[in-house]
């Protein structure tokens, strides 16, 4: 695990880490941000300044007069115990998930229910608020997606194998943030089956007519 | 509380600042992007810790500071309820404030703060301060809860580091830790204010960048640019 992680070398972008510190972004992006910081050392202590940022910008508000009791109230609900009460974090998941990603998929690998969704890439959809979409990607070695274009921004973490794309090589760790100008070919790097998290807050554009077609069906 | 005046403050060997500009190995294509740093935190980005000059810092809002983290520990050990209020009198009106920018009616935000504040008392064993300033880590609990009822969302949160919390918090970093970030909110005080306003819209306004856009009538583009800018302002005030 150590040596994956020095092997990282595409991170969160920084509006991502201020959107997921403020609390801001969708929850199919924060689930795609927190499973990449909990692979990513650089990015956990970027998020941590970003989450820093965040209470001076609190305490820089103007201060707003709370009620007379509220005091009280507050003691009488940490008596009562109907405040959230602490659990442990979260500790290192000994599969190939981090925690944030088993908690929706309720599981590690082997529990995907995945789904074929053509070209021998398999996918399951996990889950999230509404205003965008996550899901589980399975490209067999030396399998390419079909070359498409993104409406939004869409967000790819490689939990296992590679693939690689006009851009560059994505290995296990790494984020692509691709957005409206990037039109690309993912083919997964020969050896090892890949597997990815990837979300998206737009449809993607598939460039040929067939996988348009089963762009309905399949819901990407 | 003595100690915290007789630590070396503004002893740049000691607890300088310890902006690493974290190096991370990169870059093959331009679109790539590393976080830049500016603050290190414990055991994460780097141990080294630069001599560099350190800004004299206000020494009263460093006590002020280190006061709160004495205050929380005073919860935490003996729950203590006159800390509990001096905490609660100072933070609990910031966290209306930032609840109420969000979105919420002053009931609702009343009621989520006073939650927030006992999340406080309940959580206090699990603050560290050489991880986080007592202002980040109240403010980590006032947004996860504005997650929860306002955008009514999970909040996936990042898995915990493998070797866990340390046994006790080393005093140094911890000061460290807590001088970094009030040179921060003071580097933030200073921003010229069309910067700051940005940033603060971006995270109390719970305005995404594109609503800012709609909002401003400036470009998507040129929003992010000045945002990256503002960032850019802070880390250079921090150096």
């Amino acid at each position: 695990m150590m040596n994956e992680m020095k092997q990282i070398k595409h991170h969160l972008t920084e509006p991502l880490l201020m959107g997921y510190a403020a609390g801001t972004l969708p929850e199919a992006f924060n689930l795609v941000v927190a499973t990449h910081i909990s692979m990513c050392d650089t990015c956990r202590a970027a998020l941590a300044e970003y989450d820093a940022i965040g209470g001076e910008v609190m305490l820089g508000g103007d201060p707003v007069e709370v009620a007379e009791d509220a005091l009280a109230a507050t003691l009488a609900l940490i008596e009562k115990g109907d405040a959230e009460q602490a659990l442990p974090p979260a500790p290192r998941a000994p599969g190939l998930f981090p925690a944030p990603l088993r908690d929706y998929v309720n599981g590690d690998i082997n529990d995907v229910k995945w789904r074929k969704i053509g070209g021998g890439v398999s996918q399951m959809i996990l889950k999230t608020s509404k205003d965008a979409s996550v899901r589980l990607l399975h490209i067999p070695a030396g399998t390419a997606v079909p070359d498409h274009g993104h409406r939004g921004t869409e967000l790819t973490l490689v939990l296992q194998g590679a693939f690689v794309d006009e851009t560059d090589r994505f290995g296990a760790g790494d984020v692509e943030v691709a957005n409206e100008e990037l039109n690309h070919t993912p083919v997964a790097e020969a050896g090892m089956d890949c597997i990815c998290l990837a979300a998206t807050d737009a449809p993607l554009k598939f460039n040929s007519l067939m996988p348009r077609i089963a762009q309905k069906f399949v819901g990407i | 509380m003595d100690h915290t005046k007789k630590t070396r403050l503004g002893d740049p060997t000691q607890y300088g600042p310890r902006n690493t500009g974290m190096k991370v190995e990169t870059n093959v294509s331009p679109k790539t992007d590393a976080p830049a740093g500016l603050l290190a935190y414990n055991g994460l980005s780097t141990k080294d810790v630069r001599k560099s000059g350190a800004r004299k810092l206000d020494a009263e809002q460093m006590t002020k500071r280190m006061a709160w983290v004495v205050q929380v520990n005073a919860v935490r050990d003996h729950k203590d309820k006159a800390a509990f209020a001096e905490i609660f009198g100072y933070f609990a009106p910031r966290v209306k404030s930032f609840l109420m920018k969000s979105g919420a009616s002053p009931d609702l935000a009343e009621e989520c703060t006073q939650e927030v504040m006992a999340t406080l008392w309940n959580k206090a064993h699990m603050f560290d301060p050489t991880k986080a300033s007592v202002s980040t880590w109240i403010f980590t609990i006032a947004r996860n809860r504005k997650i929860d009822l306002l955008r009514k969302q999970r909040r996936p949160e990042p898995e915990d580091l493998p070797w866990g919390p340390e046994a006790e918090p080393d005093q140094a970093d911890a000061m460290g830790l807590q001088q970094e970030t009030e040179k921060l909110g003071e580097a933030l005080a200073t921003l010229p204010p069309e910067q700051r306003k940005l940033i603060e819209k971006a995270y109390f306004g719970e305005l995404s960048h594109s609503e800012i856009a709609a909002e401003t009538g400036l470009p998507l583009g040129t929003i992010k640019s000045r945002i990256r800018l503002a960032l850019e302002r802070l880390r250079h005030s921090m150096k």
